[in-house]
């Protein structure tokens, strides 16, 4: 009863917060200073046609680099937990104890899954031209994995591959940040390539690379996870 | 009815959303329903966030052919909470997943998913 | 009140709050887990009508697609240990 009274008394008091907020909320009739400030010096300092991702990249650089970081660790600290014993994945291998699926599901999936990985390449090479980028590819590569996942279960998973990719990656997104200490700006400037035409491919400096390398290292954490939850599903 | 516009209807809603999750975590007591409530709360914390940098009228702040790029200062979105909430969306699910590794190990040790049964932190 | 949009966006908003009030309340938790994926998946068509088309990609990739994945994968695992 007492319990029950406390828990009313927080929520009449975040709901009194919030009102106060809506009520003072008027909408914006023009840019704030700081957004005005990345619209018209982006295309000429960074040279990308997205502003969102030259803002990610080029401009708060440091975030992306904490963020990568936070990930990394999600994934090391999931494989820590939920690691299977060697003798336990020795029985797993020779029991294959999971029920195959339909015949429709394999074959389609079979189609699906190359298409699946080329889109997911095309959204983070051409992060700088239209909406997209690096995390939402490798989040689809990802999604394209556990496709690969749900339609044959019993898959062997090759974690040392997998990780060394992530490895690779993480390292080269590092090293381009150092390079553009000694041949530009500051870390990560992306000014060390040259910034070509606005609107090509080839443009924008080194953010495409940067890209690559965020998209293949995302994609490949991710994966990782499903790949370890999958594998707990196997033991008695 | 000119308050009847898409900016005010997305952060009420999102300002409800946030309320909802909030007495989610505080009332249930299935161990996955917290965790549900956890993943509501953010989502409702991104949409206010998103809903803060929205002008009428414009659109949306990529510069093609749709925008020309001396004028884009007077035709687009506020840029900056949309590469906040980015980073904010793909951190919510690594706190997702391991909230919910979490509650496989509690499971194997005692066997249920109630939360009355884990009261040894409490005095 | 003449444009669609604004009909559009109220619509989504009743929608995210009913599937909410049903993730709550339902004591099923396979429906629970899949009312929350369609919170995530209607929260991602109303970020396309705030202008946010990178923000959209993102929501619906990871809300609606890994998230939901997950969960299942971890109540089967509850589930076979316990029948």
């Amino acid at each position: 009863m007492l319990k029950k009274g406390f828990i009313l008394i927080i929520l009449i008091a975040f709901s009194a917060i919030f009102l106060n907020l809506i009520l003072s909320f008027n909408g914006s009739t023009e840019l704030s200073k700081l957004g005005s400030y990345y619209v018209n010096n982006g295309p000429t300092e960074v040279g990308a046609a997205n502003i969102v991702t030259s803002i990610v990249v080029s401009y708060r650089g440091f975030d992306t680099l904490g963020e990568v970081v936070i990930l990394f660790l999600t994934a090391a600290i999931i494989g820590f937990f939920l690691k299977l014993s060697k003798e336990e994945k020795d029985e797993n291998a020779r029991k294959q104890n999971l029920r195959e699926t339909s015949e429709i599901l394999q074959t389609a999936s079979k189609i699906l899954v190359p298409v699946i990985f080329l889109f997911g390449a095309y959204i983070f090479i051409n992060g700088h031209l239209t909406p997209g980028g690096g995390f939402q590819g490798g989040a689809i590569i990802a999604s394209g994995v556990t496709l690969m996942f749900l339609a044959n279960p019993n898959m062997e998973f090759n974690h040392r591959l997998v990780s060394f990719i992530e490895s690779i990656s993480g390292l080269s997104f590092v090293l381009i940040g150092i390079l553009g200490i000694v041949f530009a700006g500051g870390f990560l400037d992306n000014r060390i390539l040259e910034l070509g035409t606005f609107g090509k491919l080839l443009s924008a400096g080194s953010i495409p690379i940067i890209y690559v390398f965020i998209g293949l290292k995302v994609g490949a954490e991710l994966s990782s996870i499903v790949g370890t939850l999958n594998e707990t599903q196997k033991e008695k | 009815m000119d308050y009847l516009n898409i900016e005010n209807i997305s952060i009420v809603t999102g300002f409800l959303l946030l309320l909802l999750g909030i007495y989610a975590i505080l009332t249930q007591k299935n161990l996955i329903k917290i965790v549900i409530g956890f993943t509501l709360f953010d989502t409702g914390i991104h949409i206010v966030m998103v809903s803060i940098g929205y002008i009428r009228n414009r659109t949306a702040p990529i510069l093609d052919k749709a925008v020309d790029v001396k004028d884009a200062a007077n035709q687009i979105v506020d840029p900056v909470p949309q590469a906040l909430v980015l980073t904010a969306i793909v951190i919510g699910l690594g706190v997702t997943a391991l909230m919910l590794t979490y509650v496989l190990k509690l499971y194997k040790e005692r066997k249920s998913l109630d939360i009355k049964d884990y009261s040894d932190l409490k005095w | 009140m003449t444009n669609i949009y604004i009909i559009i966006a109220g619509l989504l908003g009743i929608l995210i709050l009913l599937m909410a009030i049903i993730a709550i309340y339902q004591k099923k938790i396979v429906v629970a887990i899949i009312a929350a994926g369609v919170v995530s998946l209607s929260a991602s068509i109303m970020y396309l009508l705030l202008a946010a088309p990178d923000v959209a990609m993102t929501e619906a990739a990871i809300g609606s697609g890994l998230s939901t994945v997950i969960f299942f994968y971890v109540l089967n695992k509850i589930r076979k240990n316990n029948a």
